[in-house]
């Protein structure tokens, strides 16, 4: 089956004084059509900027340099100009954001953000576009949709202002949905209602989702394949019961005793350290500071992306050696 | 023994929108509790619940409209007429965003200094020496005592805070979501940070939290609210036997879980919390409750005694019962 997007060596650096950070370096992966692929990672892990570069929606004034190819249609997504881009944003590829209260417009109404793609992309008239909103907001789940049209965003509640972003990212039904933490910033009860949406609306519009989440939780619950990011750069990647059940990257380990919530005596399990800056990243591996399995053979070199079978793989001199615990 | 008493704390809050009456948010109703030294009292629940509300009640930075609040039995109100530094001596806070709690502009030093000066906890000439003890004691050198607080990231900036609240050396520490605006991997080195404190100093929490499972594994007690009052409250232990108040359910069903299974046991809530101004009548949950009768919306149910813990539902009997079965 061909791949819907398939992203190739992907880096991406900002200019700074004391040279290029490097945000994003080397990633690669695919998302096959009615997949969802999680990206998994921490602050600093390069999730988000990796998804912004591939709508190129990363601020110009940080003036970054983006290398790499991602495919999508037969063509490549960083190759195309603005113009072209936009045409694809929002109509094949719909994008969700982590907090809907910056991301919707605050002066205007919620038809008329729901209307705008409707518009532009479909050439719908005005009227036609907002009945097509009211189906939108019935498809997400709100009740009340004639009456929401009017509103203002200050108006909804936050897990309200999250469906109605949903319905602007769906109105052109795009093939592909960029979703960046959509449910971090709402209550746990909210978080699975706009969770089961998103996973029914897959289904019945046959899209891909590609997810950017920190919660494994989240993860283990709506995803097909995961990546795990670390200081830029993909360290693990497979399906989803391999990394959760059976991660062979230290971090991946780390990050999933710590998402259990447990351990002896009222004490949880942690990752010492903390994150490296991009600027001062250690020689070999990035996670070898913090590590508990490493060896001096770690600080040698940048560990190969070793494969374990069945679409599995981890960046980790010891994967598949079997000395994992 | 008990440290501090909370007895029918309610906290209302008038609202005016431009012309016509004012409206009533009640941010808090009949909320009682006790805790003791060196325990950890969880409470629980989503926005809009009370509990940052309770929090600030019970650290004193807003007044409650009615109900007591007692310090080794000892009326808070008096306290804090009558000697309100000592009262801000034994109850300390951490908040959430450490990022808007700790002052940019000063140094690290200067504001873990801070409650040394105040409180006259330290002569002069030790103040130095004992802002050191405290950054050693939650993990950062003597180095950061000369920071600023954007050199530090989100989990020394908490650390900072904890430091803070530790200077003054109090009874209870209210911690106010800790840890929600940390990265995962940080969030354990914080709450375990948390747990060797407690074990040296005996120093009591109380945790507010959304997160069930988490408490259900650091807390001594917790106490579950939905709409400015606690619908459930008991031991940790109780609490990982069973939940049998329908929200608390329903809260833990909602969390996922890795290796849980991908369909919910419970199904997830419908809608969403009602407004505090005009809260439902009889059992506020009846309006999303899964197991309403008509009864609960026609009478408001007491906290009552069922299987170990007190829970306000008129129907624990029979919910704890089939969910005993559904273990089974």
């Amino acid at each position: 089956m061909n791949p819907l997007l398939s992203i190739e060596n992907l880096s991406v650096g900002f200019p700074s004084s004391r040279g290029l950070v490097k945000a994003v370096a080397d990633v690669s992966f695919t998302i096959g059509p009615g997949e969802t692929l999680a990206l998994v990672g921490e602050s600093g892990s390069g999730k988000s900027t990796a998804a912004l570069a591939l709508t190129g929606l990363l601020p110009r004034s940080a003036r970054p340099q983006v290398t790499g190819r991602a495919l999508f249609g037969g063509r490549d997504l960083l190759a195309l100009g603005a113009q072209a881009l936009r045409r694809v944003r929002g109509n094949s590829v719909g994008m969700i954001f982590q907090d809907p209260s910056t991301a919707l417009n605050p002066v205007f109404t919620i038809g008329q953000q729901i209307a705008e793609p409707l518009q532009i992309h479909l050439g719908l008239s005005w009227a036609r576009a907002q009945e097509r909103a009211v189906e939108l907001l019935t498809l997400v789940r709100v009740a009340e949709p004639e009456r929401r049209l009017a509103q203002y965003p200050h108006n909804l509640s936050g897990g309200m202002r999250q469906r109605v972003m949903i319905a602007i990212a769906l109105a052109c039904k795009p093939s592909l949905l960029i979703a960046d933490e959509p449910t971090t910033a709402l209550d746990v009860t909210v978080q699975a209602q706009v969770l089961r949406l998103i996973a029914d609306l897959k289904a019945a519009i046959g899209m891909s989702v590609l997810l950017i989440t920190h919660d494994l939780g989240v993860v283990w619950e709506t995803a097909d394949r995961v990546i795990v990011m670390y200081a830029g750069r993909k360290v693990e990647d497979g399906p989803v019961e391999a990394i959760l059940g059976l991660p062979q990257h230290p971090y991946t380990m780390g990050l999933l005793r710590a998402a259990r919530k447990d351990g002896p005596d009222g004490r949880l399990a942690e990752i010492p350290g903390m994150v490296p800056s991009p600027n001062a990243l250690p020689p070999g591996c990035a996670f070898e500071p913090r590590c508990a399995l490493a060896s001096v053979r770690c600080r040698d070199g940048r560990p190969p992306f070793i494969a374990l079978g069945a679409g599995h793989s981890a960046a980790c001199i010891r994967a598949g050696d079997g000395t994992a615990p | 023994m008990t440290l501090l008493a909370a007895t029918g704390l309610t906290k209302h809050y008038q609202i005016s929108r431009g012309f016509g009456p004012a409206s009533v948010v009640q941010a808090l109703t009949e909320v009682s509790f006790t805790l003791d030294a060196g325990e950890t009292l969880a409470i629980v629940g989503e926005s809009g619940c009370g509990k940052s509300t309770l929090a600030r009640c019970v650290a004193g930075l807003v007044e409650a409209t009615s109900g007591t609040l007692a310090l080794s039995g000892e009326p808070a109100a008096d306290l804090l007429k009558r000697d309100r530094m000592r009262f801000h001596r034994s109850i300390q806070m951490v908040f959430q965003d450490p990022y808007a709690s700790v002052n940019p502009r000063r140094k690290v030093g200067d504001t873990v200094a801070d409650g040394l000066r105040l409180h006259h906890i330290v002569p002069r000439a030790q103040r130095r020496a004992k802002v050191l003890e405290l950054l050693g004691r939650v993990g950062l050198a003597a180095e950061h005592m000369a920071r600023y607080p954007h050199e530090l990231s989100g989990g020394q900036r908490q650390r900072v805070a904890i430091a803070r609240a530790l200077a003054v050396d109090p009874s209870v520490i209210v911690c106010d979501e800790p840890v929600s605006a940390l990265d995962v991997s940080v969030q354990a080195q914080v709450m375990n940070l948390l747990a060797d404190v407690q074990r040296e100093r005996n120093v009591a929490y109380l945790f507010i939290s959304h997160d069930l499972a988490l408490v259900q594994h650091i807390a001594h007690r917790i106490a579950v609210m939905y709409l400015g009052q606690i619908v459930e409250i008991g031991s940790a232990a109780a609490f990982k036997r069973r939940l049998t108040h329908p929200y608390s359910q329903s809260l833990f069903a909602a969390a996922p879980r890795i290796g849980g299974t991908r369909e919910a046991l419970v199904p997830p809530l419908e809608g969403e919390m009602p407004s505090p101004i005009d809260p439902p009548s009889g059992c506020r949950f009846h309006t999303r409750c899964p197991h309403a009768v008509p009864r609960c919306a026609a009478e408001a149910p007491a906290l009552r005694d069922v299987d170990g813990r007190l829970v306000r539902c008129h129907l624990a009997e029979s919910i704890t019962a089939a969910a005993t079965e559904a273990a089974v």
